[in-house]
């Protein structure tokens, strides 16, 4: 593969053709999460893509690196151990909003807590795709699905609001078709030293009809305007966007300045992949700990 | 009398039985005594009854019998539960100044003993059980001098003061008793110059995975397998490696893959609940063929079942569990070295063969302490063996016309190479749908059917290059054959000894992998008659060999919970060779 120097965004993509309805936000999550790899200076050989299962997860076949597809929900605990056994490595967790908020949530919960040193891009299109339209954790409450007729009658799980509860050190939202700011984004989500998490407005065009490109388009505030100039290092600041749900913002609402990731704080720092060809020198001192 | 002893302490849980039962186990060890121990204990951390027993021997012991001889008893349950193994020559000791009437029997000598305010003399309430193991070794003949070791061992990281202290209510115990009692029991502990380590199963598959080279283990906590984790934290950082607790089973095992992808040799152990938690995962990691080693501790089950008690009902789980048909290997220990050696396999052939491999084990393992000769664990003789694990320059071979890296390739022996991150050309995708040589999704009827094939000829690479051989014992000419698995070898060793005492000649075959497992046609076929001894009620390891073989057998079956006893094993074994031999 093309060295450091000069790695392009296209080398980041398969030669599989995406099955992705035309038009869905996924094209534009995926293609602004390779211009960022590539911008942050990585390679395919040296990044590791875990995929969720849904419309979303498929992602890991679109793309080139070290990657594996997963089961439903999984992805963060994946990522959080090749990241242990390789903080050399470059590791992404993608997956969709009822893979990361639903079957996931617990696990969402914890990687955020334990600020495992990941980018995690979380496509949310407010309703399962590949599933063929049923409600996810992020559907609004009076949504009409094949499986809440009526609407769910519950308010939607907030993700950032989630992840600031557990102690995330960066949050943040991006929109799929706005390709320059999204990939500006998850650039920074790559490069925060951390659990990096951005939740992607990224429409269903089969099966959501409410939160589509013009929705999104028409409501969409960005956090760098000028009159929203946001200090994302405020967390009060932070909470004040995050828990404002009338709006739909796009930008970093919050970054912790001191985030230590997961593995520093715990002195992982060499690649468990080398080991020696027998047991380590002195092993009979673990033996003799029994005496 | 005897050479053979078996000592116990009883209480409530919470009392500090469990390290001061080590406490003696250890002195013992230290003295040159080969130690067997075992424990009694419930659900709960405070309140329920819970014991700690050892028997102890200059000859090696392995197995636990109906008889106890010096007994401990801080309640009256402790001497209630165990009166059927007292006997004339027992003593228990007691604290007759606390707040309850022991009832002891008769013809069983009562040692009255007053540990508490004897412990309080030497510094503190807390050591009054140090006191009766004090006045035990005074009752053995046992040189209290060699509680000593054990003492510093334990509380010498509390400073020398407590060290002190405990030292000193161990002497008031055995002086309490040399003054007030004038007692010969006729026991007389031996010492010899042998030089014992004293482990359980759960420390032995610990330490077998850092021998093997194990980096990364996460899990959550579940009994009998937590100690696992607990060994291995603290010691895994020393070789640069890392335990996660992770916040459940479905995320242990993912993080054990991910890790395992990343090219480290990766670990999760649990229990039956978390088995069943990890069936989904299961499948990714053989059809995404992931080396990862899960240890399966099994308890008594289904559900929540009897999380403190004995029983091998997770067989059919390990060995079938997960939907779809799965390549995976199952070995399980028979005895507590075996946990070491075993784990050091299990991560030689989940690499060599890119499968999830189970070690199984069983409560009665995990939890039993055992003496062995350090030689046992000897270190120079672990052998690593990555199998495909490529060098960086010979990725490039394995590339297809397009420059992609053929992760699944469809080898003749069902092998592919393998690459990790930061090989250079290695990238590659896997992942649990069905998938082609590179890792990408298919529906295609022919590589659907190859890459079955490919990851199933595996198993038959592994069955014709490996041996997958079993112990044997009794007597080899014997008509008929016991056969058994996991921790009731120990018992079976001492039944063959006392069947043949009763001109009653068994042979026994003990085996400790359960897939790819060894072929016992012939050996059946030479036998009269043929008992499978496990403790489970449908007798899971009977069936599988029935089908292997063709031929019925009898069956033993234990699953109260508790584990088989030598004596109780050989009452059964007599029994059931006189039943009539089931229908062909
Ligand atoms: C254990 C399990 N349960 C259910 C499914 C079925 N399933 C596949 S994708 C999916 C939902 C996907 O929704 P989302 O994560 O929002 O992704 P999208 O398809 O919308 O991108 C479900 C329920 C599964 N694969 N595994
Ligand atoms: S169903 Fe929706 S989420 Fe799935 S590919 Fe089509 S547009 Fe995208």
């Amino acid at each position: 593969m093309s060295s450091q120097s000069e790695v392009r965004f296209t080398d980041f993509k398969s030669d599989k053709q995406p099955t992705w309805c035309p038009g869905c936000g996924d094209f534009g999550t995926m293609n602004g999460m390779m211009k960022a790899l590539a911008n942050t200076g990585n390679d395919p050989d040296n990044t590791f893509l875990v995929a969720g299962i849904g419309c979303s997860g498929k992602i890991g076949t679109y793309m080139h690196s070290y990657a594996i597809h997963g089961v439903h929900g999984r992805a963060l605990p994946v990522a959080t151990g090749v990241k242990m056994a390789r903080p050399d490595i470059e590791v992404m967790a993608a997956g969709g909003d009822g893979d990361g908020y639903s079957i996931g949530a617990g696990h969402f919960v914890h990687a955020t807590r334990r600020n495992v040193d990941m980018t995690y891009v979380v496509m949310d299109n407010r309703i399962y795709g590949l599933t063929k339209g049923q409600a996810s954790p992020t559907s609004r409450s009076d949504f009409e699905t094949s499986t809440t007729p009526e609407g769910s009658q519950q308010p939607p799980v907030n993700p950032l609001a989630l992840a600031l509860a557990s102690g995330a050190t960066f949050i943040a939202q991006s929109f799929a078709s706005d390709a320059i700011r999204h990939a500006e984004i998850i650039e920074e989500a790559i490069e925060h030293d951390g659990f990096g998490f951005v939740n992607v407005f990224s429409p269903c065009v089969t099966f959501n009809d409410v939160d589509t490109y013009d929705y999104f388009r028409d409501s969409l505030v960005d956090l760098k305007e000028e009159e929203e100039d946001h200090d994302r290092h405020d967390y009060e600041a932070a909470k004040g966007v995050i828990l404002d749900t009338d709006k739909e913002y796009q930008g970093v609402m919050y970054q912790n300045e001191n985030s230590i990731p997961y593995h520093e704080r715990h002195g992982v720092t060499e690649n468990m992949a080398e080991i020696p060809d027998g047991a380590p020198e002195n092993a009979m001192d673990l033996v003799r700990e029994f005496y | 009398m005897t050479e053979d002893l078996n000592w116990a302490i009883g209480g409530e849980a919470g009392d500090g039985i469990d390290s001061t039962g080590k406490i003696f186990a250890q002195a013992l060890s230290r003295a040159g005594r080969h130690v067997f121990t075992s424990k009694d204990f419930a659900s709960r951390i405070r309140g329920g009854y819970t014991a700690y027993k050892i028997r102890t021997s200059t000859d090696r012991v392995q197995s636990v019998v109906d008889r106890l001889d010096i007994l401990v008893a801080l309640t009256q349950r402790t001497i209630d539960e165990n009166l059927d193994e007292l006997h004339e020559g027992s003593a228990v000791i007691y604290d007759g100044e606390r707040s309850w009437d022991a009832e002891i029997p008769d013809e069983i000598t009562a040692v009255d003993v007053p540990l508490k305010s004897l412990a309080e003399e030497a510094g503190g309430a807390i050591m009054l059980n140090v006191v009766a193991l004090g006045a035990a070794c005074e009752l053995t003949g046992f040189d209290v001098a060699y509680l000593d070791e054990a003492l510093e061992k334990r509380f010498g990281g509390k400073g020398s003061k407590i060290v002190d202290n405990n030292k000193d209510a161990a002497r008031k115990g055995r002086d309490y008793v040399q003054e007030n009692y004038d007692l010969d029991l006729g026991y007389a502990l031996e010492t010899t110059d042998e030089d014992y380590v004293l482990l359980n199963g759960d420390e032995a598959i610990g330490m077998g995975a850092l021998a093997a080279g194990c980096r990364f283990y996460a899990g959550y906590p579940i009994t009998p397998a937590t100690n696992v984790m607990e060994y291995l934290i603290g010691r895994i950082e020393q070789y640069g490696g890392h335990v996660v607790q992770a916040e459940d089973e479905l995320s242990a095992i993912n993080m054990a893959l991910g890790a395992a992808r990343g090219g480290a040799r990766s670990m999760t152990a649990t229990s039956g609940p978390g088995i069943d938690l990890m069936a989904e995962t299961f499948g990714l990691v053989a059809t995404s063929e992931t080396p990862l080693v899960i240890v399966d501790v099994m308890r008594s089950g289904p559900s929540t079942g009897m999380p403190t008690k004995q029983e091998q009902g997770d067989l059919n789980m390990t060995l079938y569990g997960g939907h779809g048909e799965i390549p995976r290997f199952v070995v399980a220990p028979t005895t507590i070295s075996e946990c070491f050696w075993k784990t050091v396999e299990a991560f030689n052939y989940a690499e060599k063969y890119q499968t999830p491999v189970y070690v199984v084990a069983d409560l009665a393992l995990a939890v039993t302490e055992q003496t062995f000769s350090p030689e046992t664990f000897d270190m120079d003789a672990v052998e690593i063996d990555r199998g495909n694990l490529l060098e960086d320059d010979q990725v490039a071979e394995w590339l297809d016309d397009q420059g992609h890296f053929r992760a699944h390739a469809a080898t003749e022996d069902g092998i592919s190479p393998r690459a990790i991150p930061g090989m250079t050309d290695g990238a590659h995708m896997s992942t649990g749908l069905e998938h082609d040589e590179l890792g990408r999704r298919t529906e295609d009827t022919e590589v659907r059917v190859e890459q079955v094939d490919k990851r199933n000829r595996k198993v038959e690479t592994a069955k014709a290059e490996e041996e997958w051989d079993y112990r044997e014992f009794g007597d080899e000419d014997a008509d008929d054959l016991v056969v058994s698995w996991g921790s009731n070898e120990g018992a079976l060793r001492e039944a063959v000894a006392l069947l043949e005492d009763d001109d009653v000649p068994v042979r026994v075959i003990s085996v400790p992998y359960i897939f790819p497992r060894p072929d016992l046609s012939e050996e059946f076929e030479a036998a009269d008659d043929v008992i499978v001894v496990e403790c489970n009620a449908t007798g899971q390891f009977a069936d599988v060999l029935e089908h292997d073989t063709l031929q019925r057998v009898k069956r033993i079956n234990k699953y109260t919970g508790v584990r088989f006893k030598a004596d109780e094993l050989a009452e059964e074994i007599t029994a059931k060779l006189k039943e009539e031999v089931p229908a062909q």
